[in-house]
C-alpha cells in the first residue's frame, strides 16, 4: 500500500470572508463552518470559533481533541472512514495535509479528563500544539445529554471541522510530497532480505468514556489485535475518543502523525524493514488483557519479526497490558522496546509503573507526569479556566490568586506522550 | 563568602575512644576535627572548616535509637552548621546505619544539608538511599582517601545549594528519584535506535530500569463471618455528592472518611465518584457498584456478617503516588484497628 502525503505549509490562520489558503495563510469562513457543523449534528446548539497562534498569550482548556486538517484528493475514500466518512479503505493514493494548522475542540467538561494547551510561556514547551495555528471550536450542546452522547457529538464535530477546513487544499499544488509504501509480506522479504524485520505494536486506549479509540469507526474495546497499514493511520483510520489525563493520551493529531511510524519509515530500507503495524486494546477486564496480549504475541511471531516497538497509551491499569505484551513477545525471542511514561509522585520518589517485569529491559519514557509546573497567567483564556480545579492533574489549589496555575504535567495535552512524540524524558537521581 | 561551617559525625573507633568494648559510649561533642575529619579538612582547603565533631558509640546509637537521635540533633542545633557530614562508614554495618539515620534526620528535621558515605553492601545504603546522597566508598578504611575526595565536592555543592548532577557523575548511590528533562531526540527516534541496538546485540541503556515490587501476603481468613465487623475502603473515588473534601481526580493528596450511618443504599442523589481515570457514568448512576453498601446491608440484615462498619474510607487511585497510597493506608488501617474492625473489603474501580 502506497500513500503520497502532499504537505501544504500553513504559517498563519485568519478569519476570512471565504475559505481559502493563500501564501501559507488559512482563511476560515466561520459562518460556513458553523453552519456545516450545526447541519450535521443535531445535538449541537452553538459553535464559537476562536483562533490561537504560536506565541500568543492564550490558554485553551478543557481541550478534548486536536485534529490535523487533511483531505484525500484522488479517491472516493475520505479521511476518518467509519466515523464521519463512509467505510472505505484508506491509506493509498494522495492526501493533502495542512501542516501547521489544527482543529482544537473544547466545550463544557464531559469528565475530569480534559487538558490544557498554552500557546506561549513554559506550558507551551510541553505541548506540541502550541506550535500550531489552531482553529479552536467551542461547542455548546443540548442540555441534559448523557455523557457518552456529549462525547460523541464533540468528537464527530471536530473531525467534520478538520475535513471542512482542508477542502480548499484539494486542488492545490503541495509544497512537498513524501511517499510512504508498505510492501506485501513476501515482496518485502524478497526486497530486503538482509534487513531486520521490525513492526510496531500500538496499544489503543479502550477503558470507557473519554478513554476510547475508534478504528474505522469500531470501538477499540471490541477489536481483537489486528494488522493495519501505517499509511491508513495517516488517513485517520484511527481516531481519538479520549483525553483522560491529557498528558499521555493520543489525540487524533497524534494518530495522523504517529512518530513511531514516521521514524520507522525514516530507517526503512536502510537499517530495517518496517513490516507494519499491529493494533491492540487496553480493556479493563483481565480476560481481555490476557486474550489481547496473547493475540499480539501470536501476530508478532506470525510476521517473523526480528524486533518490535510497543507504545502504551495511558497509565496504571494499561501498565498491565504493556507488561503482558512485552513479556509474551520477549518470551518468543523477539526483542522489544516499550514506550511509556511515569507516575512517580510529585517528588519523583515513588515507583513509576503499576507493573514490572525483568524482560522489559528496554524502556523509553516520556517523563514523570506527576511533576508540578507553574504556568503564569496569560492574557486570554479560550474555554473555562475554572475546570483546572477538577481535571486530572489539577487540584483545589491549582488556580492561584495571581491567576497563575499550579498543575501536574498530566494536565497538559500531550506533555508525556507515549508514542514518543515529544523530547521530554526522565532520568534517575 | 564566609567559610562553610561543617559538623562531622564519627563513631567511637574513628573518634579514637576505642573499639567494640567502647561501642556503648553516648554521644559527645568536641571542638574541631578528629580522626577522618583531618582528611576531610584537607580536601576542603579554605572552602570550609570542620568546626566540631560528634563522637558516638555504634551500639549506643543503634540500641537507644530515639534517645541518641534526640541528643545528637540537639548538639547539631546548638552548633548550627552549614553542612553535616557523617562517616565515611565503609562496610561497618551499625556505623553505616547510624551515619545514614542521623544524616537523614539532620536533613529532614533541621533542614541542614547532610551527606554520608559508605560501601554498597552496608545496610545503611538500602535503608536511606532515597532520603539523601550517600557517596560510594570501598569496603574498608584503606579507601579513605578516595572516599574523602568523592565526598567533599558533592558536600560543598549541597552546602551551597548548587545543582547536584546524576548519581553516575557525582558518585552517590542512585536514589530512585525521577527527574524530567528534555532529551536531544524525540522518544520515538530513541526507541528505534534502542531497538536496532538490541537487535544487533549491542549495549543499550534503558531509560527506566524495572523495579522489584513488594509482595504482600494475603491476611488469614476470618473464623466467624457472622460476628465480624466489616469495613469498606475504596480507591474508586466514591464520595458524598459534591466531593466535600475536594479529593483530586488524579494523584490524590488525601483520602476522605465518611459516615454510612443511615445509608442502606447509595444513589446518584447521595454519592458520586471523584475518580478521573475510568468511565464515571456507571458509578455515578449507582455508587454501590464501586462501594457495595447495599449488598453489605442485606448481608447484615440476614445475619451473614456481624455488621458493616459505620465509616468508609475513600480515595482516588488514579496516578496516585505509591508513597501517598502507603501513607493513606497506614493511617486508615490504624483507624480501622482502633475501631475494632475485623476485616476490610477493598474495592478499586
Amino acid at each position: 500500500m502506497r500513500l503520497e502525503l502532499g504537505i501544504i505549509n500553513i504559517t498563519d490562520v485568519q478569519l476570512g470572508p471565504s475559505a481559502a489558503i493563500k501564501d501559507g495563510t488559512l482563511y476560515v469562513d466561520s459562518d460556513a463552518l458553523v453552519a456545516h457543523l450545526l447541519e450535521n449534528e443535531e445535538r449541537l446548539v452553538d459553535v464559537k470559533v476562536h483562533l490561537a497562534r504560536p506565541g500568543e498569550s492564550v490558554r485553551i482548556t478543557p481541550v478534548k481533541d486536536v485534529i490535523e486538517p487533511r483531505i484525500k484528493v484522488d479517491s472516493e475514500a475520505e479521511v476518518f472512514p467509519g466515523t464521519v466518512s463512509k467505510v472505505l479503505p484508506v491509506g493509498s493514493g494522495r492526501t493533502h495535509v495542512l501542516r501547521g494548522a489544527a482543529v482544537v475542540t473544547i466545550g463544557k467538561i464531559v469528565g475530569f479528563q480534559e487538558g490544557i494547551v498554552d500557546m506561549c510561556g513554559p506550558g507551551a514547551d510541553y505541548t506540541p500544539f502550541s506550535q500550531l495555528n489552531n482553529v479552536v471550536l467551542e461547542f455548546v450542546l443540548q442540555e441534559g445529554l448523557p455523557a457518552h452522547d456529549r462525547e460523541q457529538a464533540l468528537r464527530f464535530s471536530g473531525l467534520r471541522a478538520a475535513k471542512f477546513l482542508a477542502e480548499p487544499a484539494k486542488d492545490m499544488e503541495p509544497d512537498e510530497i513524501t511517499t510512504y509504501e508498505t510492501l506485501p509480506l513476501m515482496e518485502g522479504v524478497k526486497r530486503y532480505p538482509d534487513l531486520p524485520r521490525v513492526a510496531y505494536l500500538q496499544m489503543l486506549q479502550s477503558q470507557g468514556l473519554l478513554h476510547d479509540t475508534y478504528v474505522y469507526g469500531v470501538d477499540a474495546k471490541q477489536i481483537l489485535p489486528t494488522l493495519i497499514h501505517p499509511t491508513e493511520l495517516m488517513d485517520g483510520a484511527i481516531i481519538s475518543g479520549n483525553c483522560v489525563s491529557a498528558c499521555d493520551k493520543n489525540t487524533t493529531y497524534h494518530h495522523q502523525n504517529n512518530p513511531v511510524v514516521a521514524d520507522l519509515f525514516a530507517k526503512h530500507g536502510e537499517e530495517l524493514q518496517f513490516v507494519g503495524v499491529i493494533i491492540t486494546n487496553e480493556n479493563v477486564f483481565l480476560d481481555d488483557k490476557i486474550r489481547s496480549s496473547d493475540w499480539s504475541a501470536k501476530l508478532a511471531e506470525y510476521l517473523s519479526l526480528d524486533g518490535i516497538i510497543i507504545s502504551q497509551e495511558g497509565f496504571g491499569n494499561p501498565d498491565t497490558d504493556l507488561i503482558l505484551n512485552a513479556k509474551k513477545i520477549e518470551a518468543l525471542g523477539i526483542p522489544t522496546v516499550i514506550i511509556t511514561d511515569e507516575y512517580a509522585g510529585t517528588d519523583g520518589a515513588s515507583q513509576s509503573l503499576a507493573d514490572a517485569d525483568p524482560s522489559a529491559d528496554a524502556v523509553v519514557t516520556g517523563g514523570n507526569a506527576n511533576e508540578i509546573v507553574i504556568l503564569p497567567k496569560l492574557d486570554r483564556v479560550i474555554g473555562d479556566i475554572n475546570v483546572v480545579t477538577v481535571i486530572a492533574g489539577g487540584s483545589d489549589k491549582a488556580l492561584r490568586e495571581d491567576g497563575s496555575l499550579e498543575v501536574e504535567l498530566q494536565a497538559i495535552t500531550g506533555a508525556t506522550n507515549e508514542l514518543g512524540f515529544g523530547k521530554l524524558t526522565t532520568k534517575g537521581y | 563568602m564566609s567559610k562553610i561551617r561543617v559538623l562531622h559525625y564519627i563513631n567511637q573507633f574513628f573518634g579514637g575512644i576505642g573499639g567494640e568494648e567502647k561501642a556503648d559510649v553516648p554521644p559527645s561533642l568536641r571542638e574541631g576535627k578528629v580522626g577522618p575529619g583531618m582528611a576531610i579538612q584537607g580536601a576542603f582547603r579554605d572552602e570550609a572548616e570542620v568546626v566540631s565533631t560528634i563522637i558516638c558509640g555504634d551500639s549506643y546509637f543503634n540500641e537507644n535509637l530515639d534517645e541518641a537521635k534526640a541528643q545528637i540533633l540537639q548538639m547539631v542545633k546548638d552548633v548550627n552548621p552549614d553542612l553535616f557530614i557523617a562517616g565515611p562508614a565503609f562496610n561497618a554495618g551499625r556505623y553505616g546505619v547510624a551515619c545514614a539515620t542521623i544524616a537523614a534526620a539532620v536533613k529532614e528535621e533541621l533542614g541542614i544539608p547532610a551527606i554520608t558515605a559508605m560501601y554498597e553492601e552496608n545496610p545503611g545504603v538500602d535503608l536511606f538511599r532515597k532520603q539523601l546522597e550517600i557517596v560510594k566508598t570501598a569496603n574498608s578504611a584503606a579507601g579513605m582517601r578516595d572516599a574523602v575526595n568523592n565526598l567533599v565536592p558533592l558536600a560543598l555543592k549541597l552546602a551551597r545549594g548548587e545543582e547536584v548532577l546524576g548519581p553516575e557523575e557525582e558518585g552517590y548511590f542512585p536514589r530512585g528519584i525521577r527527574v524530567n528533562y528534555f532529551a536531544e531526540e524525540r522518544g520515538s527516534a530513541r526507541a528505534v535506535d534502542m531497538l536496532l541496538k538490541k537487535i544487533k546485540g549491542e549495549d543499550f541503556e534503558t531509560e527506566y530500569p524495572m523495579p522489584v515490587f513488594d509482595r504482600v501476603d494475603p491476611a488469614a481468613p476470618l473464623k466467624d463471618l457472622a460476628s465480624a465487623t466489616i469495613a469498606l475502603v475504596t480507591s474508586g473515588g466514591i464520595v458524598p455528592k459534591g466531593n466535600p473534601d475536594h479529593i483530586e481526580s488524579s494523584n490524590a493528596s488525601k483520602y476522605g472518611s465518611y459516615s454510612l450511618e443511615g445509608f442502606n443504599d447509595l444513589t446518584s442523589e447521595t454519592h458520586e465518584t471523584a475518580h478521573g481515570g475510568y468511565d464515571p457514568v456507571y458509578a455515578n448512576q449507582d455508587p454501590d457498584r464501586v462501594l457495595p453498601v447495599d449488598v453489605l446491608r442485606e448481608m447484615e440484615a440476614a445475619g451473614e456478617i456481624g455488621k458493616l462498619h459505620n465509616m468508609f474510607y475513600t480515595t482516588v487511585g488514579n496516578g496516585t503516588a505509591v508513597a501517598s497510597a502507603k501513607k493513606f493506608a497506614s493511617e486508615i488501617a490504624q483507624k480501622l484497628l482502633s475501631a475494632g474492625v475485623d476485616a476490610v473489603i477493598l474495592t478499586s474501580t
